[in-house]
This record gives structure tokens, sequence and C-alpha cells, in this order.
């Protein structure tokens, strides 16, 4: 169950798209959200789902991998298509006692569930390709106009780069401390939902406790090896814009326009 | 190097002070092992060679920076770099070249210079080719190493090691050990060990004995080893070679003991039996 958690794990590699700039990616997946939401007929998400395989083929990230990264929100994707199945208006094809799935029902929930899963892909795509650091790095100074107004740019992405640095061991903590409770009897897999909601309680209390202490021991080791705040900081890896940042970055407005000529034009 | 003067630290609401009037110096390019058990007080005496604790009385001169006056925290903590016990707490980033590049980015180094020092530290630890794994694939002796690079980063003159190796298996414990002790005899880095393994104590220059928060031994390893009744007093035992010597010599025959490593052990005891 815990090794289902993708998200923030990166696939190192050396495509075309892992080298792109991390700002130029982030910038990317919000023109390709986007675009995404153009789409309404067949041909503007025929586009779509080209342009998604077409990234996935430059990144060299294995489909599997991004297929796995589905399985945690399937219910989410089976809900949206059921719902939309039953519940949109229009030419009845089939009547099962009081549920009717109409034409534009069976379009709709395929369109969805489309839309979900190239949503998904999209973004798990950026996280597999770009570094957790480099990602916080380009959200950084991306977002560094905000430093004038006050808002706390550093310290948020250094949060967040913090967090994600910490999924991968406080998944094996948590691994180990439910062997742990198993080997002493403990039940995690009968049940109701809140039986097992119940029985993850033993689970959480000891995992909290020593991700607080982890926290501290951190902000000691990071004191130590000189942090204080953002200010004076240097980086080893400085970001600068290559010629394939600028396509990528041409490509996406295209990207967006084509798609809202697309939209104007109700393919 | 380092310097600490009549040194008392009491925890807030603790009933007695962890460490109490203690003076101790520790000169430049010393290997030195702090060796005691748990709540001896040794890390926290360690605590304070960096500025992290401040103490409740006398004081701690790093350089003759005084580390309880906060503007000196900064060139303190570049002077004295320091290794904890978990490597898993003291990794900030998920790439180990990243992580050791976090220390002189903190301090505003330049890009280049930044990647030249990340190169060699990690050569001087062996994990070079490991620079773009993420640390938590590695071992237990591979983290605790990068860790150690993250520190030489800064270019520390000294290093602490707070039990380094308390969480390691005899491989990696291993693997650290002879890693800070060739940057000490090849860099010259000032090293102040922690531990409560004996054996670890061996190769150091200067062995310091903590127990109730006083030291009550300071020698060299051969020295203090050899005073065999007093650490056994202390509950700290001695390593397996000098407990042999020690045992023999009970027996009734004429050993020194000195002889910390296994050869100088096997040879003292061969001298003896040949007469």
């Amino acid at each position: 169950m815990l090794k289902d958690i993708t998200l923030g794990q990166y696939f190192p590699g050396d495509s075309v798209v892992h080298r792109l700039d991390p700002r130029v990616k982030l910038v990317w997946v919000v023109f390709y959200i986007a675009a995404l939401f153009q789409a309404t007929g067949l041909a503007s998400y025929g586009v779509m789902v080209l342009v998604t395989a077409g990234c996935v083929g430059l990144s060299h990230v294995p489909p599997k991998a991004l297929v796995k990264g589905l399985k945690p929100i399937l219910i989410i994707i089976v809900l949206t298509a059921v719902l939309n199945l039953f519940y949109t208006v229009g030419t009845p094809v089939v009547q099962i006692w009081k549920l009717t799935i109409t034409y534009e029902g069976i379009a709709r929930a395929f369109f969805m569930v489309i839309r979900i899963v190239m949503l998904i892909c999209g973004t798990f795509l950026l996280t597999y390709t770009t570094a957790p650091v480099a990602l916080t790095d380009g959200l950084e100074l991306l977002l560094g106009p905000l430093k004038k107004l006050r808002v706390p740019v550093h310290e948020m992405s250094m949060m967040m780069s913090m967090a994600l640095r910490f999924i991968p061991t406080l998944i094996e903590e948590t691994d180990k401390i439910m062997s742990a409770q198993k080997a002493r009897g403990a039940d995690f897999e009968s049940g109701n939902l809140l039986q097992r909601a119940k029985a993850l309680l033993p689970i959480l209390v000891p995992l909290f406790v020593s991700a607080f202490r982890r926290a501290d021991e951190l902000a000691v080791a990071m004191e130590s090896r000189c942090y204080h705040g953002g200010e004076g900081r240097t980086r080893m890896k400085q970001l600068k814009f290559a010629g394939a940042d600028y396509a990528a970055l041409a490509l996406g407005v295209l990207l967006v326009a084509g798609m809202i000529g697309l939209r104007v034009m109700g393919l | 190097m380092i310097q600490v003067e009549h040194l008392t630290y009491q925890y807030p609401g603790a009933e007695r002070p962890a460490v109490e009037d203690l003076s101790l110096e520790i000169g430049d390019g010393q290997f030195v092992a702090v060796l005691g058990h748990n709540g001896s007080g040794k890390s926290t005496l360690a605590k304070h060679f960096n500025g992290i604790l401040h103490p409740t009385a006398g004081r701690v001169l790093v350089n003759g920076l005084d580390t309880s006056i906060p503007e000196n925290a900064l060139e303190i903590r570049r002077t004295v770099g320091m290794v904890f016990q978990n490597p898993d707490n003291q990794i900030v980033a998920n790439i180990v070249e990243d992580d050791v590049a976090f220390a002189p980015e903190n301090l505003g180094v330049p890009s280049e210079e930044i990647r030249r020092r990340v190169d060699e530290a990690l050569r001087l630890v062996g994990m070079y080719d490991y620079r773009m794994h993420a640390p938590h694939l590695l071992s237990g002796g591979q983290k605790q190493r990068v860790a150690i690079a993250g520190v030489i980063a800064m270019r520390p003159k000294c290093i602490v090691l707070d039990e380094p190796t308390a969480m390691l298996d005899p491989l990696g414990r291993r693997e650290v050990i002879t890693t800070v002790s060739r940057l000490c005899r090849e860099q010259g880095i000032t090293v102040v060990h922690i531990t409560h393994h004996m054996d670890e104590c061996v190769g150091a220059d200067r062995l310091v004995v903590m127990s109730g928060g006083h030291v009550v031994a300071d020698g060299t390893p051969e020295e203090v080893f050899s005073r065999v009744e007093m650490l056994k007093d202390e509950g700290l035992g001695v390593p397996a070679t000098t407990e042999l010597l020690y045992q023999l010599r009970q027996a009734g025959m004429e050993l020194p003991l000195g002889a910390l490593t296994v050869e100088d052990c096997a040879g003292v005891i061969a001298r003896a039996l040949l007469g």
C-alpha cells in the first residue's frame, strides 16, 4: 500500500525533458493544464493525447511508472466515469431500472477520464523528470518577485524540499512500525473502514513522535552546517536558459494557442 | 583549536548538570577520542564545540572566539564541523552531491568553487562514484561518509563526530573510522571523535574518558587503557587485547599493558613466552 505513493519520486535520467530548466517545466505544466481544459472535442483531445504521449516518449520514463502512479486515484477516476455516465442529460442509449445511460454521458465520461488521466500523467512527468531540489529551486526563482511582498518564498521552498526529502525515509519508518505492530498481533487488513482506521492510530502516534524528533535533529544539523536562511545563499547548480528551453516555451505557447483555436472552431 | 574553561552545563529542568566544571584543551591536528557511556556528558560536551549549546557557566573558545556570542556562531560553525549519530536526520537533499553542496551554499561560496569543493570532498571520503545517487538508497556507512563530506565541503579546521558509528554495522563502522583517521593524517584536520566503543579509540592520539560529567582520564590510549581497574570501576571495560594482557598479568605473567593492536599484543606475548 505504502509503496504506491510515488509523488515526489524522481527517475534519474538524461533525456531532453530531464535537461530542461525546471522553471520551463513548471511553466509548461501550467500551459499544459490550460491547454487540457480547452479540449472539448475528439480532435482537441486527440492533440492532447499526442502531446502527452510525445512528452512521455521524450522523457524515457517507463510508461509503467506512470500507470503505477495512477493506481491510488483509481477510485476517483471510476467515480467520475460512473457519475458522468448516469447523470448527463441527453439522448438515451440504454435504460436499466431508473438509471439512464445517454450518448452524451458516454462521451463525457470518456473525455473526463482521459482528462484526469492526462492531468495526472502531466504533473507526474514533471516530478519524475525533475529532481525535487531542482523543482523547489525553480519554484523559488519563479516566485522570487513575491519576496518583495514579504512572502517567505525561500522558507516555503526549503520546507517543500525537506518534505520531499523525508518522504522515502518516513515511508520506510512506517513500514518498520507496521511490521513491529504486526509482529505483536496488530491487524491492519480485516474489518470495516472504521476498524481499519482505528488500527492505524498505533502507527501514527509513534510516526509523529519520531518525525518531530527527526525535525529537531535536522534543524540542529542544518544550523551546524551554517544554514541561516536564504540571505546570502549561493547555489552550486545555477539555472540557465538554453536553446531547448526557449524552444520548449515557444511550443508551450503554441500549444495553448492551438487548443484555444480548436475550441473556437468547436472541435 | 578548542579551549574549554570550567564548563558547566545544566539542561533546563534537569536536577544536576550534565557537564560540571570541565576544562579541556584540544590542539591543532590532533585525533582526540572521547569515551564514555550513556549519560556521561560526552554528547553535551560535543554540542558546546560549535555553539549548539551555550555554557551555563564557564566558557568555550574556538580559535579564540567565544561560542556564547551569537555574532561568532557562523564563524565557529564553519571552523568546527559536526557529524551526528543518525545519518538520515542530517542529510538535507535528495541527491548526494546536492547534500554535500548545502554547507558551502549557505556560506555564499561562488558556484564554481562549490562544484570544486563538492567533488574534492566526495573524493576524500570515497563517495565520488555515488554523487548522483539518492541518499536513502545508500548503506548506513555510506550515508555517514556523505555526511562527513558535507562537513568537509565547508573546509573546517576541526570535525566533531558525535557517535557517528552508533547506528552502523561493523563494516560501516570501519568505513567511517578509516575515513576519519585518513582526514586527520592526510588533511591535517583536527578530529574529535565521541564514542562508546573502546576499539574505536585505539588509533587516536589522545583519549579522554568521561563519566558523570567529569573527565576521569586523559592521555594516550596506551596510558589510559593501562589503568584497567579504574576503567572497570567506571563500568567501561577495555579493548579485548588489553583485557587479555591484564588477565595474563593477573595470572602472574610479566607483561606491559600498553599493546593495543592485535599485532602488538601478539608480539608482546610471544616475547614474554620466548623469554
